[in-house]
C-alpha cells in the first residue's frame, strides 16, 4: 500500500485523526512509581490548544496539560485521555532587563528563566528545588521556594497571565482583572484552563552568590525553633532532617539559611553572575561523571544504607560555617545528582509533604517519625521549610512549617506503607495541617475535603462549571481527589 | 460528546492497577482469565457478544471485591466497524491500557463429513478477522507507547490441518501466524506478544466437540498457566505444558503418514 493510502486507511480505522492513534504514549510521574498511557499532543501555539479541546470534545476524551512531568504523583497524567505536552511552547516572549519583567510561554522552564535573567542582575523571585519544572506547572501547583515565609508562592509574583478555557474563551487575569480566576487558576492544578503566557516580576540581585550559614540542630525542638526564630533575619531558610535518628536526637539535622548580598558586598559581582559560574558541576572531583552516580547510590537506598548516610551527613554538619555559594547551587539541590530518583529502584519513590501550623508541628511530626521507626519504614530523606499562608484557592500553605519526606516503594512494602501514610494523614489533619496535591500521591478525597473546607470546594466547583462546563479538563489527580466531590 | 467516565478506584504508587482488556470474556478461558486478573488487582474491560452472561460475570467479580474492578461492553467481534470507537471509549474508561487478551473464538465442528461454508466463514470472521480488527489498532498504540502486552488465545488445533475441522484449524493457524507477525514487529518496540496454545480445556466449546478429548484440564488451570506466562512475558506456551511435546511429534509426522491418519 502506498504511504498515502496507508495513512488514510489508518485514519479510518480509528475514525479520528491520525495524531491520536500514533501519539499514544506511556507517561510516568517523576518518582517512576506511577504510569498511565494517553494520547500526547504537543501544541506550538494557543490555536493548537483550542484545536486539541475540539478534538477532545469530538472524541469524548478528557484532557490535561503536562509541563515537565516533574510532579511526584498523577498531576500531569491523564490515563486514556489527551495530554497536552506544553514543552513545545517554550519561548520567552519578552524580557525587559530595565524593569525585570518577563513574559514567557508556559512551557518555559525555571532553568530557561534564570539563565535568561541572571546575567543581567535578576533572579526569579521563587524557584522550585529543581530547575526543570515549567512555568505552567509551577503556576498550576503554585510552587514555593525556600523563601516562602518571606515572599510567598510563585503566584504572588505573577503580574498577569493569559489562558484558554475549555469553552474556547481566552482570558487575561491579574490580581485586578478577573481576580477570581487569577487566584484559582494559580493553584488550580490545571483544571480550569490552560495557560498560554505568564508575565512575572523578577527580583534584583547584586551578586551571583548567596551568603549561606550552615549550622546543626540537635533535636526537633531546636530544629523548628531555628526555622521560626531565624527566618526573619534571612532571605532563605531550609532544614535537612536526619530521618533515621530517634530518641533524644529525633528531628536533628542541619539548617541552611541564606541571604542575598547587598550592592557592593560582592566585589566581583559581574563575574559571579556569569552563567558559567552558576552551573552545577557535572563531575565529582573533576573526573567522575555525575550522570551515572545514581547507579552507585542505589545500594545505599535501604534502611541500613540510609541510616549510614544520614548519620554521616549529620556528623559532617556539626561545625557551624558560613560560606558563599551560587544561586543555582543553593536552590537546585535536587538537580545535583542527575536522575537521583532512579536510585530508588524499580518501584520508584513517593514523597509525603505535610504543612503544619507552628504550634502543633513538633508534636505531630515527632509522632509521625516515631511511628515510621516503630514500623521499620523510616523515610530516606527529610526536608523542612518555613511557610506563610496565601490567598490562592487551593493553597497548601499554613503559618508554620512543612516537612517533606521520601519513601522507597517496593513490591513488599506497598500495603504497609499505605496504611502508615493513612495514619500520618490523621496525625497531620488533627494538628490542623494541610497537604500538597502535587507531591502526596495517596491523599484521600475525605482528607482533602477536611483541610480545604466545604466553602473552598463549593467555590472551586462553581468556577469549574463556569470555565469547563463539559468537564473536559481532568487529570488522574483530579479524578482521584476531586472526582467524588 | 461530553466526557462521562465510569468511576473506577484510582491507581496510585501504593495501589498500582494494571489495565487490561479481554475480548471474548463471557465464558471459557476469557471468563476464567477475567476472574484471575481481577484477583491480581487488574482493572478490566470485558467484551463479549452475550450481554447477559457478561453482565452476571461482572456483577460476580465486582461484588466479590466490593469495588469496580471490571467494566462490561456488549459487542460482537465481527461487527468490525464498531471497533475504533469502542476501543477509544474503553481506553478512556480504563484510564489507559497495558494488556490485551484476544480470547474470542468459536468452533463449529462439521456435523456432516463435508465442511460447511457458512460455519467456516463465521469461524474465520470471529477467530481471525476479529483479531485483526482489534489487535491492529492496539498494536499501533502499543508500538507508539513503547510498552504493552498482547495475548492471543490460539490453539494446538492450528498446528496441523487435520481431517476433522478445516475451518477451525485454518482460523487458529492464521491466528498463530498473525500473532507471530505482531511479535516480530512489536518486540523491538518493547511490546510483548504471547501466543497461547491450549490443548483440551473444559469449556462450553469442549462440550460441543466431536470425538475424543484426552487430557482435558479445568479452565482455571489454563487461566493460571496463562497468567504465569504473562508475568514472565513469554512468547508462546502450550497449556497444559505437555502439549508442547505432543505437538512437537504431531507437527513432525510426515505428510505421507499424516494423510493416512484419522484424527
Amino acid at each position: 500500500m502506498p504511504d498515502e493510502a496507508l495513512i488514510i486507511y489508518r485514519a479510518n480505522i480509528m475514525n479520528t485523526s491520525i495524531q491520536l492513534l500514533n501519539n499514544f504514549a506511556s507517561l510516568e510521574n517523576f518518582g517512576h512509581s506511577l504510569r498511565a498511557s494517553a494520547y500526547v499532543i504537543k501544541p506550538k501555539c494557543a490555536e493548537e490548544i483550542s484545536e486539541a479541546f475540539q478534538l477532545a470534545k469530538k472524541n469524548g476524551l478528557s484532557i490535561t496539560a503536562r509541563g515537565a512531568g516533574r510532579s511526584y504523583n498523577d498531576a500531569s497524567l491523564n490515563g486514556g485521555g489527551i495530554v497536552l505536552d506544553m514543552s513545545g511552547m517554550n519561548k520567552i516572549i519578552n524580557w525587559d532587563s530595565a524593569t525585570g519583567q518577563v513574559r514567557a510561554e508556559p512551557g518555559v522552564t525555571i532553568q530557561q528563566l534564570w539563565q535568561s535573567v541572571e546575567p543581567e542582575g535578576w533572579w526569579p523571585p521563587v524557584v522550585s528545588g529543581t530547575m526543570f519544572t515549567t512555568l505552567g506547572g509551577c503556576l498550576s501547583a503554585n510552587v514555593h521556594g525556600k523563601n516562602n515565609f518571606k515572599v510567598g508562592t510563585i503566584g504572588e509574583h505573577v503580574l498577569e497571565f493569559t489562558a484558554i478555557l475549555p469553552t474556547g474563551a481566552e482570558v487575561t487575569c491579574s490580581p485586578q482583572k478577573n481576580a477570581d480566576l487569577f487566584y484559582s487558576m494559580i493553584s488550580g492544578l490545571g483544571m480550569l484552563g490552560v495557560f498560554t503566557s505568564v508575565t512575572m516580576q523578577m527580583k534584583r540581585v547584586y551578586s551571583g552568590l548567596l551568603e549561606v550559614d550552615a549550622r546543626p540542630a540537635h533535636n526537633f525542638h531546636e530544629h523548628l525553633t531555628d526555622l521560626l526564630d531565624n527566618a526573619p533575619n534571612y532571605d532563605y531558610i531550609v532544614g535537612w532532617l536526619d530521618t533515621t535518628a530517634g530518641g533524644k536526637s529525633l528531628g536533628r539535622g542541619q539548617i541552611h539559611a541564606a541571604r542575598y548580598l547587598n550592592e557592593g558586598e560582592d566585589k566581583d559581582a559581574k563575574n559571579t553572575m556569569l552563567l558559567k559560574n552558576q552551573t552545577l558541576p557535572s563531575r565529582i572531583f573533576g573526573v567522575f561523571p555525575k550522570s551515572i552516580l545514581h547507579y552507585f547510590m542505589s545500594p545505599f537506598v535501604n534502611n541500613l544504607g540510609t541510616w549510614g548516610v544520614n548519620t554521616g551527613k549529620y556528623i559532617a554538619s556539626l561545625p557551624h560555617h558560613t560560606f558563599r555559594e551560587s544561586h543555582a547551587a543553593f536552590h537546585f539541590l535536587l538537580d545535583y545528582i542527575p536522575n537521583w530518583e532512579l536510585s530508588f529502584g524499580r518501584g520508584g519513590l513517593i514523597e509525603y509533604q505535610s504543612f503544619v501550623p507552628k504550634e502543633t508541628a513538633e508534636a505531630a511530626w515527632s509522632e509521625m517519625l516515631r511511628l515510621s521507626h516503630k514500623r521499620g519504614m523510616p523515610p530516606y530523606l527529610g526536608v523542612t521549610k518555613r511557610h506563610r499562608p496565601d490567598q490562592f484557592l487551593l493553597t497548601h500553605a499554613v503559618d508554620g512549617f512543612s516537612l517533606a519526606i521520601d519513601f522507597k516503594v517496593t513490591n513488599g512494602n506497598r500495603e504497609k506503607l499505605s496504611a502508615m501514610l493513612q495514619d500520618f494523614d490523621k496525625i497531620v489533619l488533627n494538628a490542623g495541617g494541610r497537604f500538597y496535591f502535587v507531591k502526596n500521591s495517596e491523599t484521600a478525597p475525605e482528607s482533602a475535603k477536611r483541610f480545604l473546607g466545604e466553602d473552598t470546594i463549593a467555590k472551586f466547583k462553581k468556577l469549574k462549571k463556569r470555565c469547563d462546563p463539559n468537564g473536559m479538563l481532568e487529570s488522574d489527580l483530579y479524578r482521584r481527589v476531586f472526582g467524588e466531590f | 460528546m461530553s466526557v462521562q467516565k465510569p468511576f473506577l478506584p484510582p491507581a496510585t504508587p501504593l495501589k498500582p492497577r494494571l489495565r487490561g482488556l479481554i475480548i471474548g470474556a463471557s465464558s471459557g478461558m476469557g471468563a476464567a482469565l477475567a476472574r484471575r486478573l481481577a484477583r491480581e488487582g487488574y482493572t478490566l474491560a470485558l467484551i463479549a457478544r452475550r450481554a447477559d452472561l457478561l453482565d452476571s460475570l461482572c456483577k460476580e467479580i465486582n461484588q466479590a471485591y466490593e469495588e469496580t474492578r471490571v467494566l462490561n461492553y456488549a459487542h460482537d467481534v465481527s461487527n468490525y466497524d464498531e471497533v475504533p470507537d469502542l476501543l477509544r471509549r474503553i481506553v478512556s474508561d480504563l484510564g489507559g491500557l497495558d494488556t490485551v487478551i484476544f480470547a474470542a473464538g468459536v468452533n463449529y465442528p462439521p456435523i456432516l463429513a463435508k465442511d460447511n461454508f457458512d460455519t467456516d466463514r463465521q469461524m474465520l470472521e470471529v477467530n481471525l478477522i476479529g483479531a485483526f480488527a482489534w489487535l491492529n489498532p492496539i498494536a499501533d498504540m502499543f508500538q507508539s507507547a513503547g510498552r504493552g502486552q498482547i495475548v492471543g488465545i490460539s490453539s494446538v488445533a492450528g498446528d496441523r490441518g487435520r481431517v476433522g475441522n478445516a475451518g477451525y484449524n485454518t482460523s487458529k493457524a492464521g491466528l498463530t501466524t498473525y500473532l507471530e507477525a505482531l511479535r516480530n514487529r512489536l518486540t523491538r518496540h518493547g511490546v510483548n506478544v504471547l501466543t497461547i496454545k491450549p490443548g483440551f480445556v473444559q469449556t462450553e466449546m469442549l462440550k460441543a466437540a466431536v470425538g475424543p478429548t484426552p487430557f482435558a484440564i479445568p479452565v482455571e488451570k489454563a487461566a493460571n498457566d496463562i497468567y504465569k506466562a504473562m508475568r514472565a512475558r513469554k512468547q508462546q506456551i502450550y497449556t497444559p505444558w505437555f502439549w508442547k511435546w505432543i505437538m512437537l511429534i504431531i507437527r513432525n509426522i510426515p505428510s505421507v503418514i499424516f494423510r493416512k491418519m484419522n484424527f
